[in-house]
């Protein structure tokens, strides 16, 4: 038996570089190797991608530059010469609208104003709420990937999307593990005010401050004011 | 009758046909999501873009995904060739396609015509015409993710490439025909919120855009609208239609986009004006009795559910705003089309 294994690279222009990449690796990973950077929100390496905040988007050619499309590059699998551009006039615009949307949404989760800093939104033209989950669902893959439980899904439709355990209740079959709970990028205290230019509140940098708790409460395992009612602490 | 399983009718052939049923949401239509939802998990799509479901779909086998109408065509065009199919329709749409006419027509139901027919002769050869001869305003077509063709374009052919053209598109075939007393504005914010509730939720464009299209809309209907609005909307509608992993999020701005091309004086009539042209936004109209056509019959005051018309007999009768809530009894009974909306 032929024990070669036979791994096939495809040619890849990227922002011009050209580049031979392994077939069926993502647009992201290839670029991330190449050092060009693709800004993400609900990736991360380690975890399948999800395709859910389209902030990695790019524009895509299959047909030698004639036409291009938009596409999310963390979920498009490399089969076959592809021309991609990361950083047109027009995959700006997406990115600062879907910024300003995940801002509007959640002002208070770290990783949204983070991102919105970094495109340059500094005025926000939506009502603003004070949702502490983006939905990312880095969560629940964390929880079904790596560690091979099973107590965390998405739960809901459209507007009522939400994380969330099956009828709301602690499953028993938890780990208790607390993986959820240290991925969420949701965690981190919230912004405390506009500071003195230059100065720091101190909290976003300082993590031994941090309630080992959830903000949303979506997890319910560890804080007594969680809204998920227990069913049976594991012993 | 032994139509189907093993060995049909002795001829060797086995075949059999499994009814799943879903649970009826609009975005399961989408491939993958239906594709999802069939194999038990969450009815939501996925990006798909070098793998098509033909080559691999439900549980990762080669899958054929069609709607009925396009099966019925199939033993059509076996028992009749090819070349006499293509013979009927356009270069790029041949055949025939079944639509649903509805609204402001005097003769509502499916209608099925060769491609390549315009709008003009289904709307009036076909349907009548409006039923009591007003003017058409809009042909909205393709359903929620469709777009609204003004009538000044009546005479365009109805195909696939022709209808996308114009803003809108084919979809499932539904076909509204709407008049002057429809407020474009109005139609938007009713096909944003259908979405809205039908979106997955899975991507960020999709979930939130159409949550903030919707909070737009009805501020420009209650009459709390800005140019600057409108503006984003705009701007929001062509990164949605960019950005949003599957078609349902991809189209949804349709409605908003096209009543923005061709009807952009409403959306300015609302924002600037704060009045609705068509009659329709309950914020921003006025019922009022006319006092010179009023006859004093009544009728109306008998008929408010609100208690909020006053007069004597035969003598003109006037509607106590605070009261009124608009709900148009007044101007249904009325004999003498005494009441107007201002």
């Amino acid at each position: 038996m032929n024990s070669r294994t036979e791994v096939k690279t495809i040619p890849v222009e990227i922002d011009g570089f050209q580049m031979k990449v392994d077939k069926g690796s993502t647009i992201l990973e290839s670029a991330h190797n190449c050092g060009i950077h693709i800004p993400t929100m609900c990736y991360l390496e380690g975890l399948s991608p999800y395709g859910g905040c389209r902030i990695c988007s790019v524009e895509v050619s299959t047909d030698g530059g004639k036409t291009f499309r938009v596409s999310a590059s963390c979920t498009y699998e490399i089969h076959r010469p592809l021309i991609v551009k990361t950083d047109t006039p027009k995959i700006r615009r997406i990115r600062k609208m879907l910024a300003e949307l995940l801002v509007a949404s959640a002002p208070n989760v770290k990783l949204a104003q983070d991102i919105a800093a970094r495109f340059g939104i500094n005025k926000v033209r939506f009502k603003m709420d004070d949702n502490r989950c983006i939905l990312c669902g880095l969560c629940v893959r964390m929880c079904h990937e790596q560690m091979g439980g099973k107590a965390l899904a998405f739960a809901g439709r459209g507007p009522e999307k939400r994380v969330s355990a099956p009828f709301a209740i602690r499953s028993e079959i938890c780990l208790n593990c607390g993986g959820c709970d240290s991925i969420c990028p949701g965690k981190i205290i919230p912004c405390q005010g506009i500071k003195m230019p230059g100065e720091l509140c101190g909290k976003c940098i300082r993590s031994d401050d941090m309630p080992f708790c959830c903000p949303t409460g979506t997890f319910g395992c560890f804080c007594e004011n969680n809204p998920l009612e227990i069913v049976s602490q594991p012993s | 009758m032994g139509l189907l399983g093993e060995n049909i009718l002795g001829t060797g052939f086995s075949f059999d046909i499994d009814i799943a049923r879903g649970g009826g949401a609009f975005v399961c239509e989408e491939s993958t999501a239906l594709v999802a939802s069939l194999e038990g998990k969450m009815g939501e799509p996925r990006d798909k873009q070098h793998l098509h479901t033909v080559e691999s779909g439900l549980w990762e086998k080669p899958t054929n995904l069609n709607n009925v109408e396009t099966w019925a065509n199939v033993p059509i065009i076996i028992n009749n060739g090819a070349e006499w199919y293509s013979k009927i329709g356009t270069e790029g749409s041949k055949g025939t396609k079944i639509f649903s006419l509805v609204g402001k027509v005097k003769n509502t139901g499916l209608v099925e015509v060769p491609m390549g027919i315009s709008l003009r002769e289904i709307v009036y050869d076909i349907g009548g015409g409006t039923p009591d001869g007003t003017k058409i305003k809009a042909i909205q077509t393709g359903g929620p993710s469709g777009g609204c063709i003004p009538s000044s374009m009546l005479d365009i052919p109805v195909d696939f490439d022709e209808l996308t053209k114009v803003g809108s598109m084919m979809g499932s075939g539904g076909m509204i025909v709407m008049d002057e007393k429809t407020c474009m504005v109005d139609v938007a914010r009713y096909f944003v919120k259908f979405l809205k509730d039908e979106s997955c939720g899975k991507c960020l464009p999709c979930r939130e855009g159409l949550r903030r299209m919707d909070e737009i809309l009805t501020d420009i209907i209650e009459g709390n609208g800005s140019e600057e609005q409108i503006e984003l909307l705009h701007e929001l509608a062509l990164v949605m239609k960019d950005a949003s992993l599957c078609g349902l999020g991809k189209t949804a701005p349709n409605s908003v986009l096209s009543t923005l091309q061709y009807f952009r004086d409403e959306y300015e009539a609302h924002v600037v004006d704060k009045k609705c042209p068509a009659g329709v936004c309950t914020d921003l109209i006025t019922y009022s009795i006319n006092a010179d056509a009023c006859t004093g019959c009544g009728a109306c005051k008998r008929n408010c559910p609100y208690e909020a018309i006053e007069g004597e007999r035969r003598k003109p009768h006037v509607i106590i705003l605070d009261l009124c809530q608009k709900c148009g009894s007044c101007m249904d009974v009325c004999k003498f089309n005494a009441v107007v909306i201002s």
